[in-house]
């Protein structure tokens, strides 16, 4: 199992050395560079641009760039952006925990919530209970996140004045005021990702039914919730941990719209702003920073279910 | 078993079909936008960019369902927009599912170094968020509607590789496959006369939610200001360019957004409801 | 004496799924008395298990009880409500599936779910209920019975699992026991152990049972009474003695005259193999298994196998001896690591993408499932019509009239060709399965384990269908196959596989006749007999009790059946590997025991 649990890390660190070089090549192929995009409109000077690559040592091959920029972020040094000379590191730390915060609030509040949801839709499966969750849920999932935002903002921030509609905490906010302003951002995240995680909770056990030894508990006068939680649940952990971290990944990095409409200050902001200033290092920072939290993630999810599964636990 | 079996009764019409309610009223609605997106700019009362009253005019004023920020008719530019919203849905749908079908069976077929890299590839991608590399290439490549298409077909892409690969991983281990291979075939046929046609229903599944998918990522790129560009009338750039009415107590983003919803929450319904028709009850379901 | 169960005008509905409810059993009924074992024997699709299952108050998803009462010490089951129903399953009814292997749930520690119905229904506490599992593991012969409750499904064997299924079931002491083919999924040398320990438990407890199966010789030995079911319909009950020698209905004798005598019983011709024809098929040397790398994992060492042109070889040996693995080898389809395929004369390619046509043509391979094996998206015209295309470039109306002559080969109405595999039964898509391999004109077919899937009835037209192409149109057969009888009737040339190597092989006569390997002694031995008595006699042998000891194990060194050879030199047999040895002319046994002292 232990040598399952390596592999499974190493293939982790694969992936995040392949995200990284795609990263690189990405904002390569682009067209402009660094140097272009400092200079700005005097871009069409051929003896300054030149002057200006050699001094951030563009003239230097990629390959010996990416293995500066990589070995750079694994220092924790992720550069220094154009737009406003300052160290990247320090532009997100700030931005990270507004991110930060939004996620953990709508996970503490959606992940539970969709897991009980699940199974209970599982054990009252085609009940009416059951029934009015998948089409709300479905309904949930194909509803664009910017109506459920503006639909709720309209609804408790506009008309009824409950809550607040802008999510930017600021450091002298007590908890009552960051719950009142944050209410809307994590409703409207929490709806997408409670949604989507119900489905799959419900899907992987459900899925689980058509199995013989199901079929066996039945004939052994088990009744239905204990056949769920007890018999079909522990088989379809894999499952759930993979939607889990899918959704997790999605909370951090996914929330572009969530932020735009409740004015986060936040990563996906941050990244918006470097797309539009063509601030290249910052936009490979975000890029990094998002594709780690997924690969960490998945690879939890994915040692999760290896540590639950009893075939890998107890070899023969 | 004795040695004669059923010859499965002949279909008759819609009825074998076994449309439950949820799923016909789907449909309607389907249909009606799709008819809207035929014949919408002719029943249109004004022009798509024209500009009839004051802006953010009420629900029953000078438009029917009011106006906009620029004044311009709420329903004409609806009527429009349906259109640009599903045909780009449509586009971006269908380029993602040759390339990403087209990968994933051979991977599949072929499995050895040529999957191996690609699914690595894949994976390294699906670190990324999709709305992230849309807005990255877009950002760097310009908003044209050539730019737009490739960029969420190909992003779209992805995620069809994915599904395709594992529907083809199980079919491709089916005896019927070896027995192809065992007389020779080639991969080309493998492909489109052995695991095609057996991977219709979960790929038309899938069609269904990746174009539902489509047209979520289509708006969200409107919605941030990536995605069709102004004058052209689309539902999500609708929903941007009204957001600060809300605040007014105009509707004109809420409605754009709701049509949006009606279309996406309509196709998931007929998608759910051909899935379900593909299986049968099960052990616990009829348990009491 | 009183009735545990009596069952009276019992129907059940069934349905495809969407499609409309039709009745799958019609008006059946019988009775089971205390401490009687009642059989349900039929063809597949008969209803034994619909009908095993109804005097749970069970049916099965698509399925539903229409009519008839059911009536279980007594007590009318079709009245009863969820709870009730839920008491009956869990104290006094309790079943045993075909296959142990899926009904324990991969999660859940052996033991906890050996105990969870007398736990669960408040029978008996937690220590109780372990305390009578491991008694019950004791009678079952289970090895290590104070343990194995601790452990996952996954880490026993089939046949241990099995027997656990059978401990699950008498753990909450039922009083009607359900076996529904609780052997059929066994390879025969574990058969018997299990289904001797079924038996001995059912007498010692002395609870009523239903024992389903398809296998008259497994009836045999441990029924009272037989009741022979066909669509759904009782043909005829009686006590197994009566069923056995003197059937009274037309369609128990039918069943009766398909099963094939075990092939020790057979008459066999002795001849030597001097006036062999040249081989059309030879796979020398060859070493072959899956994966690459860290996983990789050999199964075929050292195999050679010759085919003689117009000749039937046949392959036998247990499940996951290497069988499939070495058809794949010969089709190109799992390509071999070492060794050569040689294909009429000519040196075949291990891959099959590179082979050429008249390669690829000359040998045909025919898989075991008919159902995966057809595209259920093709009509059986193109399924047909794909090889006459692609071997011969036949078009038009002169592949439409090959279409139809092959279809007549394998005796099928010509109309077929428009109909697509769904809609043909078991044995027809086997016949289909057939003619697409005649499509190409072979000279050789490999058939693996065509006839496993199928029927008695259906399995022995197969053969003779086989039997009857192969005079007609001069085809060489390599017959792959775990049932002996079948193998015993059909083939020259026996193969015998063991755990990947060659233990022995010969002309029939000569495998079948003594002096045997021991594993061929231990098959042979196996093979259930309709004789009552056998079960007992065969169970209390050395060389069954060996045998049960240990499971196939590929290992690299040393002979593969010594971890159960009742014969085994110590010292020798596991370190040494034992080469084939020269009886007589053409057969050749691979042990380490002198031939005179090699089993008789
Ligand atoms: N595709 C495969 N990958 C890995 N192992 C396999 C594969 N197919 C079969 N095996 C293993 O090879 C062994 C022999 O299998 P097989 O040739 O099917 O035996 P048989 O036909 O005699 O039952 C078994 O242990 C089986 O698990
Ligand atoms: S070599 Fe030894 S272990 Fe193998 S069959 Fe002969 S006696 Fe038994
Ligand atoms: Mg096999």
């Amino acid at each position: 199992m232990l040598q399952l649990i390596v592999n499974r890390c190493l293939q982790g660190l694969l992936t995040l050395v392949l995200a990284s070089i795609i990263i690189f090549a990405a904002t390569e192929i682009l067209p402009g560079d660094v140097a272009e995009a400092i200079l700005g409109q005097n871009r069409n000077d051929a003896a300054a641009l030149e002057a200006l690559r050699e001094e951030l040592g563009l003239n230097r091959p990629a390959i010996v760039r990416y293995f500066d920029w990589f070995f750079g972020i694994l220092q924790g040094d992720l550069g220094v952006s154009l737009s406003t000379d300052r160290p990247i590191a320090d532009m997100m730390s700030g931005r990270i925990w507004n991110t930060a915060r939004l996620a953990i609030m709508t996970a503490c509040v959606a992940i539970p919530l969709a897991l009980i949801l699940g199974l209970i839709s599982a054990i009252r499966a085609g009940g009416v209970l059951d029934k009015s969750l998948a089409v709300t849920t479905l309904s949930l999932i194909a509803v664009p996140e910017f109506f459920i935002g503006l639909g709720l903002m309209t609804i408790f921030a506009v008309e009824l004045k409950w809550l607040g509609a802008n999510a930017n905490i600021r450091p002298y906010y007590d908890f009552g005021r960051i719950v009142h302003a944050m209410a809307l951002p994590v409703m409207t995240l929490g709806f997408a990702v409670l949604a989507h995680m119900l489905r799959m909770t419900r899907a992987s056990v459900i899925n689980i039914f058509t199995s013989p030894y199901i079929e066996m508990a039945v004939l052994k006068g088990i009744p239905k919730r204990r056949i769920v939680m007890r018999h079909a649940l522990p088989n379809a952990l894999s499952p759930i941990f993979a939607v889990i971290a899918l959704n997790l990944a999605y909370m951090v990095s996914g929330v572009i719209i969530v932020e735009t409409i409740f004015a986060v200050p936040g990563l996906s902001r941050l990244l918006i702003d470097g797309v539009a200033l063509r601030d290249i290092p910052l936009i490979q920072a975000c890029a990094m920073l998002f594709g780690a939290v997924y690969i960490v993630v998945n690879l939890l999810a994915d040692i999760f279910s290896i540590i639950f599964n009893p075939r890998l636990r107890f070899p023969k | 078993m004795s040695d004669v079996a059923d010859k499965p009764s002949a279909s008759k019409g819609l009825k074998s079909l076994r449309l439950t309610p949820t799923a016909s009223i789907a449909g309607i609605i389907l249909i009606f936008w799709i008819l809207v997106a035929f014949f919408g700019p002719a029943l249109a009362p004004y022009g798509e960019a024209e500009i009839i009253g004051e802006s953010f005019g009420p629900i029953g004023g000078e438009g029917i369902l009011g106006t906009d920020k620029l004044g311009r008719d709420i329903l004409t530019r609806l009527l429009y927009g349906v259109r640009t919203t599903l045909f780009l849905a449509l586009i971006t749908t269908v380029i993602s599912f040759v390339v990403g079908v087209v990968l994933g069976f051979s991977a599949a077929i072929l499995r050895g170094w040529f999957d191996i890299c690609i699914s690595r590839l894949v994976e390294a991608f699906m670190a990324f968020p999709s709305t992230m590399l849309a807005l990255v290439v877009i950002g760097a490549m310009g908003t044209s509607i050539t730019v737009l298409i490739m960029t969420v077909g190909l992003v779209l892409s992805i995620g069809v590789f994915r599904v395709s690969r594992a529907i083809g991983m199980d079919i491709s281990v089916m005896d019927y496959v070896e027995s192809a291979r065992a007389r020779g075939e080639g991969v080309w046929w493998i492909i489109t006369r052995e695991v095609l046609p057996n991977a219709m229903p979960p790929l038309i599944a899938e069609f269904g939610l990746r174009f539902t998918f489509s047209i979520l990522f289509l708006s969200g790129l409107s919605f941030l200001g990536l995605g069709v560009q102004e004058p052209a009338a689309d539902w999500g750039l609708m929903v941007q360019e009204n957001m600060g009415g809300i605040f007014l107590g105009s509707s004109s983003a809420l409605i754009p957004a709701a049509c949006i919803a009606s279309l996406t929450i309509c196709m998931n319904l007929i998608v759910d409801w051909f899935q379900q028709r593909q299986q049968g009850e099960t052990v616990l379901e009829k348990m009491e | 004496m009183t009735d545990v169960l009596s069952i009276e005008d019992l129907w059940v509905e069934g349905r495809p799924p969407g499609g409309k409810y039709k009745p799958i059993v019609k008006g059946v009924s019988f009775n089971v008395k205390k401490g009687e074992v009642v059989a349900l024997i039929g063809e597949s699709g008969s209803g034994k298990s619909t009908i095993s299952l109804a005097s749970m108050g069970f049916a099965r998803p698509g399925c539903r009880i229409s009519a008839g009462t059911i009536k279980v010490n007594g007590e009318n089951v079709m009245d009863m409500t969820t709870k009730e129903r839920h008491k009956l399953r869990g104290e006094k009814v309790a079943y045993v599936a075909q296959s142990a292997a899926a009904s324990f749930n991969p999660a859940i520690k052996i033991g906890d779910q050996v105990i969870e119905a007398p736990v669960f229904h408040g029978l008996q506490t937690a220590s109780e209920a372990t305390e009578v599992a491991v008694d019950l593991y004791k009678k079952l012969d289970l090895p290590d019975a104070d343990r194995i409750g601790g452990r996952y499904p996954h880490q026993v064997s089939g046949g241990q699992l099995q027997r656990l299924m059978a401990a699950m079931a008498l753990s909450c002491g039922p009083d009607l026991l359900i076996l529904d083919e609780p052997t059929t999924a066994l390879d025969v040398t574990t058969q018997i152990e299990v289904l001797k320990a079924f038996k001995d438990i059912i007498r010692e407890q002395n609870t009523a049972a239903i024992y389903v199966t398809h296998d008259l010789a497994v009836v045999a030995q441990v029924a009272d009474r037989i009741l022979v079911l066909n669509g759904g319909e009782v043909q005829e009950l009686g006590d197994t003695d009566q069923i056995v020698h003197n059937p009274a209905h037309e369609y128990t004798k039918t069943l009766m005259n398909a099963v094939r005598p075990a092939p020790n019983q057979l008459e066999l011709d002795h001849k030597t193999g001097d006036d062999d024809p040249a081989p059309i098929l030879t796979a020398s040397n060859i070493t072959a298994g899956y994966g690459s790398g860290p996983s990789k994992k050999t199964i075929l060492r050292d195999v050679t196998v010759d085919v003689p042109e117009g000749s039937v070889v046949g392959v036998i040996g247990e499940s996951g001896c290497g069988k499939s693995t070495l058809a794949r080898v010969i089709a190109g389809l799992t390509p071999q690591w070492e060794g050569e395929v040689t294909i009429t004369g000519h040196k075949a390619n291990p891959r099959v993408e590179k082979r050429d046509k008249e390669t690829l043509r000359d040998c045909q391979i025919v898989f075991q499932m008919a159902d995966t094996a057809l595209n259920p998206r093709q009509r059986i015209s193109d399924l047909l019509g794909r090889p006459l295309q692609f071997y011969h470039g036949l078009k038009g109306k002169e592949k439409a009239d090959r279409v139809a002559e092959l279809l007549e080969l394998v005796e099928l109405p010509a109309a077929f060709a428009s109909r697509f595999p769904g809609e043909l039964s078991g044995g027809q898509k086997q016949r289909v399965n057939l003619a697409r391999s005649l499509a190409a004109n072979p000279k050789l077919v490999l058939c693996d384990e065509v006839t496993s899937a199928l029927d008695t009835v259906v399995a022995a037209s197969v053969i003779d269908l086989l039997q009857d192409l192969k005079e007609r149109l001069g085809l060489s057969y390599m017959f792959i196959s775990h049932d002996l009888s079948t193998v015993a009737s059909f083939a020259d040339h026996i193969v015998v596989l063991y755990a990947g190597r060659v233990v022995e092989k010969g002309l029939s006569s000569q495998v079948f006749q003594p002096p045997y390997h021991p594993y061929t002694q231990l098959l042979l031995n196996s093979v259930p007999e309709m004789r009552q008595g056998w079960l007992e006699e065969v169970a209390t042998t050395d060389e069954a009790k060996a045998a049960s000891a240990g499971s196939v194990e590929l290992r690299e060194v040393g002979c593969p059946f010594s971890n159960r050879c009742a014969k085994a030199i110590k010292g020798v047999c596991e370190t040494k590997t034992p080469p084939l040895r020269k009886i007589e002319t053409g057969h050749e046994i691979a042990c380490h025991l002198e031939t005179d002292v090699l089993p008789k």
